[in-house]
């Protein structure tokens, strides 16, 4: 080679690269970008044609209006006179109340029928196996119907099925024994958190001691302290109740106790039982990914099997259900919205009567399509963040 | 135990040979799969309790104390068993709306053919050794065959509007189009989410993302309500129509994924090769690279085409007749009003017969592709 012409191929490729591809891809993303603002364009100047024939206004100035709606289920304050802004907001705390409860039941029932679809017994592992293709292959919403249904079909509350004391089960829903909130309570929660974070922070100071003196020290009298004495010291000194109100039956209805509704009911099974069907089966090929080499090698130190399967096997294979998990839980949150089949208030199901109402149709779908692209960035992030964690480092 | 080497006195040093458990082999059988050891002997023994009382329950319910057929709408004999056997009589007395919704009764051998039709159109296109150009000949020529099945007008068959249309033709015909017209869209996404343009690129990562992270029925409610605001006046798009689009839509966003994990799977020498060869852009992807991601994807494409199926049922939200929309609809009748639950076991082995061919059949194709 020689040194002379150095610059001669590197400029004919410059120009080479100019020629074809970039001025080539240029034309083609201004020609697609043109053909998107042109159609986007000319559907948005319809839209604000069209409402201004129907007299709609646009904005979200109709948030302070009152809305009028009645909510039946809601944990927050709320009566008709309230402004929309409101129903909203009542609308998405009804939404996370299934989408949490709902994730956190479905997760510890798709691990268990996971693991039994594995299990040695052949008759367990069949079952488990009927379970998750019957769930998997018929449509959710016919499911929520389904079990909707029969929730109507349940006795009346006067002849409600009692399983256990203070447990009824009747056409008004589950009935459950509850401990009344008040502020003392609060507080009392609130310091077994602080006691929980702080015993985390104490937890990997310990470990690191043991680290670097290898000698091992007790967690367990500090835990006593901070997650049983501290709370119970604030609550002796705010004289807080913990009184448990059972509920009875008055007339026609139930008195005291926490009443989930049969609209709320319903849809947490349906969504739980059809969703843990597919987390079953993720959870069975995490569990069979992790080498077959491992249970043998657990089995030849002779640890029990309950042991192998929480302390060797499930970690190794957390790694490969955890990303096909994160797109489990985000269904589960978007399917959430089927509630308004059943006239569970949601958020969709309350943006749907908004839409109705004031003809706002655009501001509503927004205000849905901006609630869920948020929870769902929300639980990506959480996920991820315990994906990165978890994960293995390789060096 | 008769064989001497078994006597803990004179054990042999090495002797691998798996002690044969005594018995015939439906005991051994027993022995190994559900009695192995003392827990698993437990859950056996609850497990069959349990199975034997829903079997015998369910037995009652659904064939001993059940009523298969009544005279007229004279429900009296089936409510007086409610709760204590099913009513079936229900299926044989509404199973043509179930099927058909308001298509013209006499008219309805055609809605039929179409389902049949469609069947044909599966079981073809599901054989591997069947793939070839040919068969887009045979689903374009079957697809024209049913629209003019449904439509009629022509050929002496009676016209029927859309708005009459409904039960499983549609639940079929906003599945297949769906997927038809999403395919090709969500490959050219795919695509576009791999380019190297950054405008094209970004472009395609918003559709996919929007679509993909609100609900279905937050689509399903925008084509039903906002779609005809965003069209000029006096433009008027069917319902059902409407509905198909945000289907196609949303079966763009969730095959493009798909086909990604496909065209990720490529290695960068395809690519390479592809590009020494002088090939344009589209050659290399349609002759090259398109074919082998396409077949690396192919079970989780068969499970979200399953997916998709079942989706279509949501359009009961926005009042479109589907199958499971006229099953909801089928017992407003106020006679017939108290057996729902038959009607959704109906509704529900349809489903599951379609859902459950299609699953076995990424099973299959899953065994078959895997190496080795």
């Amino acid at each position: 080679m020689t040194t002379s012409t150095p610059e001669l191929p590197r400029r004919r490729r410059m120009r080479l690269r100019l020629n074809r591809q970039q001025v080539n891809g240029l034309i083609w993303q201004i020609v697609v970008v043109a053909i998107a603002v042109a159609i986007v364009g000319w559907l948005w100047s319809n839209a604000l044609h069209n409402l201004s024939v129907r007299r709609i206004s646009t904005g979200f100035a109709f948030l302070g209006r009152e809305a009028g709606m009645p909510i039946a289920d809601s944990w927050l304050a709320y009566s008709p006179r309230d402004p929309y802004v409101r129903a909203f907001i009542v609308g998405i705390v009804n939404t996370l109340r299934v989408a949490v409860i709902g994730i956190v039941l479905a997760t510890v029932l798709g691990t268990l029928i996971g693991i039994a679809r594995l299990s040695s017994n052949w008759l367990l592992s069949r079952l488990a196996a009927v379970y998750v293709e019957v769930l998997r292959d018929v449509p959710l919403l016919l499911q929520l119907l389904f079990w909707y249904v029969l929730m109507q079909g349940l006795p009346a509350a006067r002849a409600a099925w009692k399983p256990i004391e203070g447990v009824f089960l009747s056409n008004r829903g589950l009935v459950l024994p509850s401990i009344p909130i008040e502020e003392a309570n609060l507080w009392v929660i609130a310091a077994a958190a602080a006691g929980l974070s702080a015993l985390y922070l104490l937890r990997r100071q310990l470990v690191a001691w043991q680290m670097a003196d290898g000698k091992a020290r007790p967690l367990w009298p500090y835990a006593l302290a901070l997650l049983v004495g501290l709370p119970a010291l604030v609550s002796f000194g705010l004289g807080a109740s913990w009184t448990i109100t059972f509920p009875e039956l008055r007339g026609f209805n139930f008195v005291g106790g926490l009443t989930l509704a049969p609209e709320y009911f319903a849809l947490l099974i349906a969504l739980v039982t059809y969703t843990s069907a597919f987390i079953a089966e993720i959870v069975r090929s995490g569990i069979q990914a992790v080498p077959r080499g491992q249970w043998d090698a657990a089995n030849a130190l002779g640890l029990r099997r309950s042991f192998v399967l929480q302390r060797i096997v499930l970690p190794q294979a957390l790694r490969v259900i955890i990303p096909p998990m994160t797109s489990q839980y985000l269904n589960l949150t978007k399917n959430s919205s089927l509630a308004v089949a059943v006239g569970y208030q949601d958020v969709v199901s309350i943006a749907n009567t908004t839409l109705n109402q004031t003809g706002q149709a655009i501001e509503a779908i927004a205000l849905i399509m901006a609630v869920f692209l948020t929870i769902s960035l929300g639980i990506s992030l959480f996920m991820n963040w315990y994906n990165a964690r978890i994960a293995l480092v390789e060096r | 135990m008769t064989s001497i080497t078994d006597t803990p006195q004179n054990p042999l040093p090495f002797d691998a040979r798996p002690r044969r458990t005594p018995g015939g082999r439906v005991i051994r059988w027993l022995r190994a799969n559900l009695f192995a050891s003392i827990t698993s002997s437990i859950i056996s023994v609850l497990l069959i309790a349990l199975l034997a009382k829903a079997f015998v329950s369910l037995v009652q319910w659904g064939y001993w104390n059940a009523i298969w057929i009544v005279s007229g709408n004279q429900t009296g004999p089936c409510r007086s068993i409610r709760g204590l056997g099913a009513c079936w009589a229900v299926i044989p007395e509404k199973y043509r709306f179930i099927l058909f919704g308001t298509y013209p009764f006499n008219e309805q051998w055609r809605p039929a053919l179409v389902c049949l039709t469609f069947v044909a159109l599966f079981w073809v296109s599901s054989r591997r050794n069947w793939w070839r150009k040919e068969l887009v000949l045979v689903w374009a020529a079957a697809l024209v065959l049913i629209g003019i099945l449904m439509w009629g007008g022509v050929f002496g068959l009676s016209y029927v509007s859309q708005d009459r249309w409904g039960g499983l033709p549609v639940t079929l015909i906003l599945a297949t189009f769906g997927l038809a017209f999403g395919f090709p869209l969500g490959i050219v996404v795919a695509l576009g989410r791999r380019s190297k343009l950054p405008a094209i690129r970004s472009l395609c990562v918003l559709y996919v993302e929007l679509i993909r992270g609100v609900p279905l029925i937050s689509l399903l409610f925008m084509a039903s309500v906002m779609f005809p605001l965003f069209l000029p006046d006096g433009v008027n798009i069917d319902k059902l129509l409407r509905a198909q689009i945000a289907f196609i839509l949303y079966a763009g966003a969730y095959l493009a994924e798909v086909i990604r994990g496909g065209l990720q799977a490529i290695p960068r020498g395809q690519h390479d090769a592809a590009d020494a060869l002088g090939l344009t852009y589209w050659k290399k992807n349609g002759l090259i690279i398109l074919p082998q991601a396409i077949r690396h994807v192919i079970p989780p494409l068969v499970n979200t085409f399953i997916a998709f199926f079942k989706d279509t049922s949501l359009v009961l939200i926005i009042g479109i007749f589907d199958l499971l929309t006229t099953a909801k609809t089928s017992i407003i009748d106020p006679a017939w009003q108290q057996f729902s639950v038959e009607v959704y076991v109906f509704v529900g082995l349809i489903y599951f017969v379609f859902c459950f061919a299609m699953s076995r059949y990424s099973r299959q194709l899953e065994a078959q592709s895997r190496p080795g």
